[in-house]
């Protein structure tokens, strides 16, 4: 099975350079039988790389050691959905995990194009096997420099193959986590099919709008996967990680957020290249810009060049990557100087105050964001440059630049829907903009009243903007659903359901721009109103946070001898004004060391991983968040001298005798327990955080609104069908006439 | 006005914008930016200000509670070893032997005071520990 994937890895590769070689003959010749013959390439690539996925799956499931990569990154014990999604823990894996989401990307763009863009389509077949073959070869040349860890097939020698595999990291063992980095991933890689159509328009010189028509979709769903995520990553981060937050400006947090802001502008801006014929050159320098920066997001995670709390080790991929980045800059920067001509704008913008002036706004807003967010990564190398001295910026810096950045983004998300295209009249501005603003100000007026708003300027502004925004959008549905309802008649939701259907494209964004709204209006109220402590409590203690008081009430332990873990935690009773509001019970866990020192079997379990298991509530208006760290240095001696005693009995026995292991790990689990027993009957203090995190939960819910919004405008409407059965009969009448 | 003198103004208002907002990325970045350093290079200037230090826990200098103290060499896990004090959130992934970064100033006293909550340890993403050494190495995440 190994040497199966292995085989069809190799294979792969072969028909990657195979294809782009077929590509470019059939583009240059302009023989439809070599490109045809490209295209048949790319689908067998993928099947290949399906071959090589599998067996490498199937290793992982079967925890065959053999292979270096499941010894590393997965165990007999790990659970089974992990050893599945222990793949992607390592690089290899997650370059095949890159390779194989572009062949399946790729091959999609092509089978959908099959019958037009005749002339695109060859061109944008060699970019993207061209890609494919870059990240195919990087695996094969694993084969020769063993040292770069990119081959996923590497075997270890007969010898060394252990009985038992590393396992995963239990902060990792997470649902959220298990899809995080492949969603990641697949947006990374789905921006290459627009990337690849927009070099061969370019080439062609055919820059009209049918290579966005025929990949918008595709950068579509990049946006969604690198949304979702995003989102997890966050989500992850708030309920898994005994910190509380889900947003830390972190580089490698950062190398995921520049794609998606000049994706999402790009996703704007196409809008008007296909209505008004305008900013082509804008377009194409955008898609350029948004796949080099989802190259650098994988090569920031694995170059180790930035401090991160993502610790990747410094890899032999940077390098190989760097030039790959620098390749794409460069050759598309004199593609597009030489094209310059062909890119002339077919009209101009007639008004400031315009849908496309509007567009062209939010533009700059998010490329200014990704510039600001960019700027701020890279200062640790380019304050080194300048000054000898790295040094870093942290939160604060950021929030300063975009949180306005942010509030006029908000308000643009209200402000495009209500514009239209060309020129807005007079009457019609007031038309538009009347209950919106009066909702803005209403909001306002709220907040200073209710929520002390004077006293965070800038949160206040935000939740204005935000108002405006979701009353505007509200607005357009309300109007557009009753001029629908005066046509057709009919109930009101059947009206709305009309509505959104027929232009799934528009309204899509329209959910995407309420989600949008909800989630920043969380953002800022989580950020500005958050009340937090910590406090150090006994079983019966209680202390007062905010309007809150917190009691400890019980302690508690268990024992999980499948995972090798003990959790020490406690009971929390949290009344507001006498009132109980929530019981709690964070907790922390301790994992056994995989490598524990045998003669310390008790101090092993200290020693290994520990993580929070945060106890928390969820509500409509604010979440109750908590950690606990029990304060274990009571335990000290009994642990130590527990081992003593476990050094004394294993040096009486006969270490090679199974009877005696068996023996001594059945005394450790009593142990264990003994301990897990004594953390209830003489509980320590622990330090206890307690947040009150004012509406968090809006930025899940318009996180899940704004990506069903995109789903929305995604999924193929009546529209689109009729299209492709008109282009496919139109290709048909083309061959046949062709033919006669 | 004509209509090439309305796109010529617009450009200078725009590009005059994008400087504006170029000269203060680069004017506030140098100015609220922390220098990172390592306890061997700290020592050596003895400076006074907050930084962003970044080594490794030195075994057996851990004493748990809060506030927290331990002890931090280089990277490398050479150098001179900076003793710490440090209140607040310990991240998960804090053990002896990893690395991390925090960031405080030094008290008269030589030590590294931590501001609240700035501990920050890398995560390591699988624990291949090789001769009691850990090895913080490749782990998929973003």
């Amino acid at each position: 099975m190994n040497a199966l994937g292995a085989a069809a890895l190799t294979a792969a590769l072969l028909t990657s350079i195979y294809t782009v070689i077929a590509a470019l003959i059939g583009a240059k010749k302009r023989d439809q039988r070599w490109v045809d013959s490209a295209r048949r390439g790319y689908y067998a690539m993928f099947g290949l790389l399906l071959v090589a996925v599998i067996a490498l799956e199937s290793a992982f499931l079967r925890s065959d050691f053999s292979l270096e990569l499941v010894a590393g990154n997965s165990s007999t014990t790990t659970p089974t959905l992990y050893k599945f999604t222990a793949m992607w823990g390592s690089q290899a894996g997650s370059l095949l995990l890159w390779a194989f989401v572009l062949s399946i990307a790729g091959s999609a763009a092509l089978f959908i194009t099959r019958n037009n863009l005749r002339e695109l389509a060859p061109w944008a077949t060699a970019v993207m096997a061209g890609v494919a073959t870059f990240f195919l070869g990087l695996m094969i040349a694993g084969t020769i420099f063993p040292s770069a860890e990119t081959w996923p097939f590497a075997a270890l020698a007969a010898g060394q193959v252990p009985l038992e595999g590393a396992g995963l990291n239990p902060l990792l063992r997470h649902p959220a986590m298990a899809i995080h980095p492949p969603m990641l991933y697949s947006g990374y890689v789905f921006f290459t099919v627009p990337f690849a159509f927009a070099i061969a328009a370019l080439i062609t010189r055919r820059v009209d709008a049918s290579w966005i028509r025929s990949t918008r979709r595709f950068a579509l769903i990049a946006w969604l996967f690198l949304s979702i995520g995003l989102a997890l990553g966050a989500r992850w981060s708030y309920s898994e990680l005994g910190w509380g937050g889900y947003w830390a400006w972190d580089p490698v947090e950062n190398a995921a957020l520049m794609p998606w802001l000049t994706g999402t502008a790009f996703i704007h801006s196409i809008m008007v290249q296909e209505r008004r014929g305008m900013l082509k050159t804008w377009n194409v320098s955008l898609i350029v810009l948004t796949f080099a920066l989802s190259l650098l997001g994988t090569f920031l995670v694995r170059s180790g060049i930035l401090q991160s709390i993502h610790a990747f080790g410094e890899s032999k991929v940077g390098p190989p990557l760097l030039a790959l980045i620098a390749t794409v800059l460069i050759g598309s920067t004199l593609l597009i100087i030489s094209r310059l001509d062909s890119l002339r704008s077919e009209r101009r913008i007639d008004s400031l105050l315009s849908r496309e002036s509007m567009f062209l706004l939010n533009n700059l807003l998010f490329v200014g964001l990704a510039v600001i967010v960019f700027w701020g990564t890279f200062f640790p190398l380019i304050s080194e440059a300048f000054t000898g001295q790295e040094s870093s910026l942290a939160a604060p810096w950021y929030n300063r630049y975009t949180t306005p950045v942010g509030i006029g983004l908000l308000f643009l998300a209200g402000v495009g829907p209500l514009v239209a295209w060309r020129r807005i009249s007079l009457p019609g501005l007031r038309k538009a903009f009347a209950i919106p603003l009066s909702s803005a100000l209403g909001a306002a007026a709220l907040v200073v009243l209710f929520a002390d708003g004077l006293s965070e300027p800038l949160a206040l502004v935000l939740f204005v903007a935000g108002a405006f925004t979701l009353t505007a959008v509200g607005q357009e549905l309300w109007r557009g659903t009753m001029a629908r309802r005066a046509l057709s008649g009919g109930s009101v939701p059947t009206a709305f359901a009309a509505l959104i259907t027929r232009n799934r494209r528009r309204y899509g964004g329209y959910i995407v721009h309420i989600g949008i709204a909800l989630l920043l209006i969380g953002v800022a109220a989580s950020s500005s109103f958050q009340t937090s402590r910590d406090v150090r409590l006994k079983p019966g203690e209680s202390a007062t946070v905010g309007d809150y008081t917190v009691s400890y009430l019980r302690p508690t332990s268990a024992v999980d001898s499948v995972e090798q873990k003990l959790a020490f935690g406690g009971v929390l009773d949290v009344r507001r004004d006498g009132e109980q509001v929530a019981l709690l019970s964070p907790s922390r866990e301790y994992f056994a060391s995989s490598v524990a020192d045998p003669a310390a079997p008790l101090r092993g379990f200290f020693e290994g991983e520990a993580t929070s298991e945060v106890g928390r509530t969820e509500g409509v208006t604010r979440d109750i968040w908590t950690a606990m760290q029990p304060d274990l240095t009571s335990f000290d001696p009994v642990i130590d001298s527990g081992d003593k005693l476990f050094a004394r009995l294993a040096n009486q026995l006969d270490p090679s005798d199974p009877a005696a292991a068996q023996f001594l790990a059945a005394e450790q689990g009593k142990a264990i327990r003994g301990l897990a027993d004594r953390y209830l009957n003489r509980t320590p203090p622990a330090e206890i955080r307690f947040n009150v995190n004012p509406f968090v939960i809006w930025i899940w819910l318009g996180g899940i609104v704004g990506m069903l919004g995109a789903l929305f405008a995604l999924w193929p409407g009546a529209e689109a069908r009729s299209r492709r059965i008109s282009d496919v009969y139109a290709a048909r009448l083309a061959r046949e006439l062709s033919q006669t | 006005m004509s209509v090439a003198k309305k796109r010529q103004l617009r450009l200078v208002a725009a590009l005059t914008a994008a400087v504006l907002l170029a000269v203060a990325l680069i004017y506030t970045s140098f100015s609220s930016a922390n220098d990172a350093l390592e306890p061997t290079e700290l020592l050596a200037a003895n400076p006074s200000g907050t930084y962003d230090v970044t080594g490794k826990v030195a075994p057996g200098s851990e004493q748990k509670g809060q506030p927290l103290r331990f002890e931090i060499t280089d990277r490398d896990g050479g150098g001179q070893s900076l003793p710490v004090v440090y209140e607040g959130l310990v991240p998960d992934p804090f053990r002896e032997g990893r690395e991390v970064i925090i960031t405080g100033s030094l008290n008269q006293a030589g030590v590294l005071v931590g501001e609240k909550d700035s501990l920050i340890t890398k995560c390591p993403s699988k624990f291949v520990e090789e001769h009691g050494e850990q090895e913080n190495v490749i782990v998929e995440d973003g």
